[in-house]
């Protein structure tokens, strides 16, 4: 089907071509060699010509983006399971349905159009996502995947109009937007409920409105300039919020725009308040306009995810308390710590969770045998601890006494509620850390000796010298050897049940591991307060949820013999992703890219730095190009030139990224490497065409060129599309199989 | 010919008395009691090792950089005569009367001296006058850091050294790009250029920074070039030529030398050949070499093999099987095979001889004239010392249940059936015919029934293991990895039939003769990505610092402390000179972004000539700055202070320049101009004071008592050890 589709695309795309190719030239050229490039050109095309060409282009545009959602939506059910990632944003749109609160690595945008694609068609967020493979049965799913089809069928429409205003050439927009059908991999991520194809979109989108109010920039102020640069502005911050990926369409805007900025700068006949005027829009549109729907984003995130859930533990205890049905909402409990308060003390950075003490003691041979001393992430009576002057034994809770708060730099000592020992460390290696000290339980029903006083000290000084519960972040140092309690993180052994090492570090650096917050705390003798007063306001919400992403995507660090992907993979198609089944009675699906577009678009990269940098050098030594060259050659330089910087930025950032990456990665770069390619190999065939004599001939090698690279790509994708599609039957390696004889690498496993 | 006859030869010599002077307080400050503390301080003991391997020609693989700075540590000993033999394993232990401290120290102090005149040289090649010169000259002569770290045997002296040497070349061949193009001095400073960078880049990776750099200005410089319309095509490309051959291909000549000398120097096996390949250890003297001299080459039936995994981490180790089994159940409630254990155990040992064997005989020794085993032949393993079968089944692995368990298979008579077909794949073959050769060839192991690959899992069994590392059967096995690959090591071809003569066989060591060489760019290629990719794993120090505490100087770092006394010495800058250094680059940026906003919109004074002048020494000092201190932003090792000193040089040279803009365009009158002076007279006197105030830490040579001590201790953040008597 596709191929025949592909056949009556083009053969209905040459007519328009001819007649362009005369004002095509004249309008890139500079002005006084425009009427010497028509003149050359093959066809002037009469004044009357220009609606048919005008319609043309629309009929094209409507022909492109139908079979751009043709090939999308076609067997968009398929498979009927859950595949790859869906299984995170599935579940993570069905726990928008369901306003319960949860943790993830990336900003919350695209997650919630997922969520409201699947509340609008009528998915009721019960089906659980657990695994890939499960059956989605009666489960509404097709609202979603459509949702993200449709954002992944509008790349192609984008790319086209994007080519278009760069080149101003048909057939390269063509060529573009043939390479994006065409391509599997494009194909494959767009038909699932993942992220990339929202994050496509916003980037696609985000270009398109750049190139369209850089093309508006000889009527500023005008109503379309106002438009396409809010436009701009608003597709960014939809794509910084969807995924922190956004940053590089950003920088390339950004670029773009100091750049142009600049040109208004030097331009003497323009007056300084205009340029002011200038640089007050952009600033408007591009930074305080994303930057408030971005965070406009969180507050409907924030509204919407009230109730208490999976992500709780990874935030901080006054986070918490925001969350209906967490133990810590709409408790009430004394301000500020007082000797003889119980308490539980919590580790200020993420998944470490409380300071734990039980009845079994360090084994045999690691350090001192006395009792451990871990942190464990759930809560337990375990957890609780009574913090007492360091020399009285003396009840605090006695009501004869007063209320004595402790501050900053008291020196205490912290005794374990059930045991009755009290929190101890000594000059004995850590169990794990061996750099540390060990860190036990230890006395008999309070009486310990003097390696049992900690001085306790408050970072931020916010809330003055007294403890404030949930908000005060505080360090016990050692007394006796000046060391600072704190969690390594490490997993302790069975003996150690699994819980987490605490240690006592010797490095006085602030770090996360050795803060601490209270957070439970219990005293009869002051009044409790309601948490509400201590919950955090906004602002202070955006960025500990910041944080919190900021960590948990560094912390995705690849294991030691994992194989993972390296970016250089990506561009030549080493190696894909299986969506989809292994074995060969599975309905295999795997996420690769059409191999003939990309490895024309990996030509096409070699190619363009070669004529760009044969043609900068030949402007630099003041060579005279005729006046058609020239004005390819700008097409060249710069439209070519933004393209090739927005596949550089969203390329090489990853070469120093230390985290887990995966070939769906690359798939941001790849739209701008194919509009390239069809940018390139456009101009490049009109400039042999320029070199050849006899101007029939010249439009002919042309418009052969062009035809025979859109027929490649279309019968490629003709051989490869089971793999989009699904396949069912024997593995490539058997003579049977759908993909039989086209596993070209040996690293495809499919 | 002959024309000295007829004229007289004349020597006409100028010297710069200014540069003269101040090579001489550069030597002086930085060679006064050179050999003082005779002692190891700080991370004299980590580079003192490897001079020791050095002086005893042994072979160290070292991950924190390339081999020139310690070949050039290491010539230091060797012209002070330095057997070797000292332990260095403690910062503060004593030196024994064989180590030559003083010249053990003197190419570092040399290096930090020369740092000083060329300092000035750099100035006066931008253009700027002898008093700025002069200036950052003496700047760099009372900057208490680069003197600490100059007078130790560390290496950061030297990697400044060459960054300055590689601008100070690359200014004088630019400057005299203009009236003698390929002239002898502008080929020697453009090469000179390129060597230097390739030094730098040779003694620590970082200085592939200034490299960038220079290669950067340099591309700006042709890219000028090449516009201009009055050369010639040809002339251009000769220009063009000519800098890519000095500037890419010398650098890459010279580095590959460093390692063909390191090389050539370092012949003997050491306690690092573990993580090389077996070829390259082969190669080494002793250790691999000798027990590996004399073994047939070719892997034939019947052969006995020890198999090595090519993947060092996270030990080196060898295919390894003993009589116990796997526990029935295991603590997590999974059942096993029952089967024989089969580990990858990291120390040589009897149990690691396996025996290749022809699946369709049952001969265990070498038939004569032998059958060698090729690439897709399909073998059996048998373990010598148990005559059991190597295999793998569907049964889950210990420690990674998606794989499959391997072991050595006992015939329990039930109905889990033998399946100990295995097909040869030579990984690194060059046919499909290819011979299995000793040491060579890197073998993955598939077998035929499940089409698993032999693999080190990297994880250590429980006590039921003995603790060895667990191998697996790895299904979803994709494109090439170290893990799953095996030399052969060990191998003689087994010539006993009976079990009990082949284990006498097995325990005798192997030999016969056959010598194997590795070439140099084989050799080098496998210990470059060895260096890059060997990881250091504890990433805690107590004086471990973040860059952004090295702009405002808010940490130090102990170097030592005098055994009984309080003298001691510190990694502490010079106040003054680092914060109006820091001011300095945020006035030049200021300044520079000031004009160039003017010059946009052509209401600039600012003369033609002295703004080339301050663009040119902003893009060398301001950028070098910038190149070598941001990029460590971006890295996840530990970092430390001395890591901020190559980017603190040039900041430093900045300084002279922005004052002496000021002095000339920003100064309207006489008496600003004289004030102005005046200004920075009183602020070198203090940077002067600043310096003597703190040179007992730097040179360590007078013991302060507590209260001095604690006096110095300017910043919370410093670390001063005062004693408690």
């Amino acid at each position: 089907m596709p191929s025949a589709v592909c056949e009556g695309l083009a053969g209905s795309e040459l007519r328009p071509r001819r007649g362009r190719c005369g004002p095509q030239a004249a309008r890139a050229a500079v002005p006084e060699e425009a009427a010497e490039a028509a003149a050359q050109s093959p066809k002037r095309p009469a004044p009357g010509s220009r609606p048919s060409e005008a319609a043309c282009r629309w009929v094209l545009l409507a022909l492109v983006t139908l079979l751009a959602f043709a090939t999308r939506f076609y067997r968009l059910d398929q498979p009927p399971h859950v595949c790859w990632d869906e299984t995170h944003f599935g579940k993570m749109g069905s726990y928008y349905i369901n306003r319960t609160f949860f943790f993830d690595v990336h900003p919350p945008l695209g997650k919630m159009l997922i969520g409201l694609a699947g509340y609008l068609s009528g998915y009721d967020g019960t089906f659980m996502f657990q695994k890939p493979g499960d059956r989605y049965e009666h489960h509404n799913y097709m609202g979603m995947r459509g949702f993200c089809a449709f954002l992944g069928s509008l790349l192609i429409p984008f790319a086209y109009l994007t080519v278009l205003e760069l080149s101003k050439s048909l057939p390269a927009a063509l060529l573009s937007a043939a390479l994006l059908t065409f391509d599997t991999g494009c194909l494959t991520l767009s038909q699932y409920i993942l992220l990339d194809p929202i994050l496509m979109f916003f980037i696609m989108a985000a270009m398109l409105s750049m190139v369209k109010y850089n093309s508006c920039a000889d009527r500023p102020f005008s109503a379309p300039w106002w438009f396409w640069l809010s436009l701009t502005g608003i597709n960014l911050a939809g794509a910084i919020g969807v995924k922190f990926v956004g940053l590089f369409i950003i920088l390339h805007v950004g670029w773009n725009t100091v750049s142009d900025l600049w040109h208004l700068f030097g331009d003497l006949s323009l007056s300084l308040v205009t340029v002011g005027k200038h640089l007050t829009a952009r600033i408007l549109c591009l930074i305080v306009l994303p930057l408030a729907l971005y965070t406009a984003i969180y507050a409907v995130h924030f509204a919407v995810l009230s109730q208490s859930g999976p992500g709780d533990g990874f935030f901080s205890s006054a986070f918490q308390a925001r969350l209906s049905g967490n133990s810590l909402h709409n408790a009430s409990i004394p301000e500020y710590l007082a000797f003889g308060s119980v308490i539980t003390v919590k580790n200020l950075r993420m998944a470490i969770g409380y300071l734990h003490s039980h009845r079994h003691l360090y084994p045999e041979g690691i350090g001192a045998r006395q009792q451990q001393v871990t942190t464990y992430l759930h809560k337990d009576y375990n957890n609780l601890w009574i913090i007492k002057k360091q020399n009285t034994d003396s009840d605090p809770l006695d009501p004869s006494f007063p209320v004595e708060f402790v501050r900053h730099g008291d020196i205490i000592r912290l005794e374990h509620k059930e045991t009755s020992r009290n929190l101890h460390s000594h000059y004995h290696e850590a169990p794990l850390t061996r750099k540390h000290y060990q860190v036990t339980g230890y006395g008999i029903n309070g009486t310990g000796d003097s390696n049992d006083f900690w001085r306790i000290e408050v970072i931020n000084r916010k809330f003055g010298n007294r403890i404030k519960v949930l908000r005060s972040r505080i360090r016990f140092i050692h007394l006796v050897t000046g060391c600072v309690l704190g969690s390594s993180g490490k997993v302790l052994p069975k003996w150690g049940w699994e819980q987490l090492e605490v240690t006592c570090t010797p490095y006085l650096k602030e770090t996360l591991n050795s803060i601490w917050n209270v957070e439970d705390h219990i005293n009869p003798k002051l009044p409790n307060i309601s948490l509400d007063v201590l919950q955090p306001s906004f602002p202070e919400i955006l960025l500990e949820s910041h944080m919190v992403m900021i960590r948990g995507n560094n912390g995705l660090k690849p294991k030691d013999n994992e194989f993972t992907s390296k970016p250089w993979h990506w561009p030549i198609n080493y190696q894909g992703l299986r969506f989809s089944g292994i074995n060969d009675t599975d309905f295999r699906v795997y996420l690769l890219g059409n191999p003939m577009v990309w490895w024309l678009n990996l030509l096409s990269i070699a190619l363009y730095l070669l004529s760009g940098s044969v043609i900068a050098v030949a402007v630099q030594r003041g060579a005279h190009l005729p006046g058609e060259v020239e004005g390819l050659a700008q097409v060249l330089l710069r439209g070519g030139g933004q393209l090739l910087l927005g596949w550089a930025l969203h390329y090489f950032p990853f070469f120093l990224m230390g985290r887990v990456l995966y070939f769906h990665h690359y798939f941001p770069a790849m739209l701008f490497s194919s509009m390239l390619t069809g940018i390139l190999w456009d101009t490049l065939l009109r400039l042999c065409a320029c070199g050849l004599a006899a101007s029939s001939l010249a439009s002919r090698v042309h418009m052969g060129g062009v035809l025979s690279l859109l027929l490649g790509t279309a019968y490629s994708f003709y051989l490869f599309h089971p793999l989009a599609y699904g396949m069912v039957g024997p593995l490539a390696q058997d003579p049977q199989s759908p993909m039989a004889g086209l596993r070209w690498l040996e690293s495809w496993d499919f | 010919m002959l024309g000295f006859l007829q004229r007289p030869v004349v020597v006409t010599a100028d010297v710069n008395l200014n540069v003269v002077a101040l090579t001489a307080v550069g030597l002086l400050s930085r060679l006064w009691r050179l050999a003082y503390p005779r002692a190891v301080v700080f991370d004299e003991v980590y580079y003192g090792q490897y001079i020791s391997f050095y002086m005893k020609r042994v072979f160290f693989l070292d991950g924190s950089g390339p081999p020139f700075g310690h070949m050039l540590l290491a010539l230091g000993g060797y012209l002070g005569g330095f057997d070797g033999n000292f332990l260095w394993n403690r910062i503060g232990a004593e030196y024994s009367s064989n180590v030559p401290v003083w010249s053990l120290r003197l190419l570092p102090a040399l290096a930090g001296a020369l740092s000083v005149p060329m300092a000035y040289q750099i100035l006066w090649e931008l253009r700027f006058s002898h008093c700025a010169a002069m200036g950052a000259a003496l700047l760099m002569l009372i900057e208490n850091a680069l003197i600490t770290q100059a007078r130790l045997m560390l290496l950061e002296s030297l990697l400044i050294f060459f960054n300055l040497l590689a601008v100070l070349s690359y200014l004088k061949f630019s400057n005299s790009q203009k009236h003698r193009p390929f002239s002898p001095s502008w080929w020697l400073w453009l090469t000179l250029t390129g060597v230097a960078c390739s030094c730098a880049v040779g003694i620590k990776y970082m200085g592939i920074f200034t490299y960038l750099l220079v290669l950067g200005v340099a591309a700006v410089h042709t890219w000028h070039l090449i516009g201009d319309q009055a050369l010639s095509n040809v002339c251009v490309l000769c220009h063009v030529l000519a800098r890519a051959v000095a500037l890419l291909v010398v650098p890459a000549v010279t580095y590959l030398l460093f390692f063909y000398v390191h090389l050539t120097l370092l012949c003997r096996s050491g306690p690092h050949d573990q993580i090389m390949s077996s070829a390259f250890q082969a190669s080494l003297e002793g250790g691999l070499a000798r027990i590996t001299q004399g073994q047939p080459l070719e892997v034939a039936y019947g052969s006995q093999v020890t198999l090595k995994s090519a993947s060092g981490k996270p030990v080196p180790c060898w295919l390894h099987s003993h009589p116990s089994t796997y526990p029935l159940s295991y603590e997590n409630g999974r059942g096993s095979s029952h089967q024989q254990q089969v580990t990858c155990y990291p120390f040589k040992d009897v149990n690691n001889w396996w025996i290749v064997k022809d699946p369709g005989r049952h001969q265990l020794e070498v038939s004569n004239p032998p059958r060698p085993v090729r690439h897709g032949d399909v073998v059996q393993l048998v373990h010598g010392m148990t005559s059991r079968l190597l295999n793998t089944h569907d049964v889950a692995a210990p420690l990674n249940p998606h794989a499959q368990e391997v072991s050595c298979y006992i015939d329990y008579n039930i109905s889990m059936p033998a399946q100990s077909l295995w097909r040869l794949d030579i990984a690194n073959r060059e046919s499909d015919a290819e011979i299995w050769k000793t040491i060579l060839s890197e073998v993955r192991l598939v077998h035929l029934n499940t089409s698993a690959i032999l693999k080190l899992s990297g994880a250590h069994l429980p006590d039921w293991g003995f603790r060895q590392l667990e191998v697996v059967g790895e299904k979803l096995s994709r494109g090439y990895h170290e893990s799953a690959v095996w030399t052969v090591e060990e191998h003689r071809y087994g010539r006993s039939q009976e079990q009990r003569e082949r284990e006498l066989e097995l325990h005798s060591p192997t030999h016969v003769d056959v010598s194997r060489n590795l070439s140099f760019m084989a050799r080098f290629s496998e210990l470059q990505w060895r260096m890059l990719t060997v990881r250091s794993d504890d990433s805690e120090h107590k004086y471990s610092s973040t860059p952004l505490d090295w702009v405002t100087l808010d940490t130090n770092i102990a170097y030592w402390l005098h055994p009984r006394t309080s003298a001691q010495i510190h990694l502490l800058g010079n106040v003054v000179i680092w914060a109006s250094a820091g001011l300095a680059t945020a006035l030049y940026v200021l300044l520079f972004c000031w004009y160039l906003l003017c010059r946009r919109r052509r209401v600039c004074e600012l003369p033609e000539d002295s703004w080339l002048r301050w663009v040119l020494a902003g893009a060398l000092c301001a950028g070098g700055w910038a190149a070598n201190y941001f990029p460590f932003f971006l890295m996840e090792k530990t970092l430390f202070l001395y890591h901020y000193l190559p980017a603190l040089t040039f900041q430093i040279l900045l300084l002279p320049v922005v004052l002496q803009h000021i002095g000339e365009h920003l100064c309207r009158s006489q008496l600003h101009r004289s004030l102005f002076g005046a200004l920075v007279v009183a602020w070198y006197s203090a940077a002067c004071h600043v310096f003597n105030m703190l040179r007992p830490l730097t040179y360590g040579d007078k013991s302060l008592s507590p209260s001095d001590l604690q006096a110095l201790r300017w910043k919370e953040s410093w670390d001063i050890l005062i004693r408690k008597h």
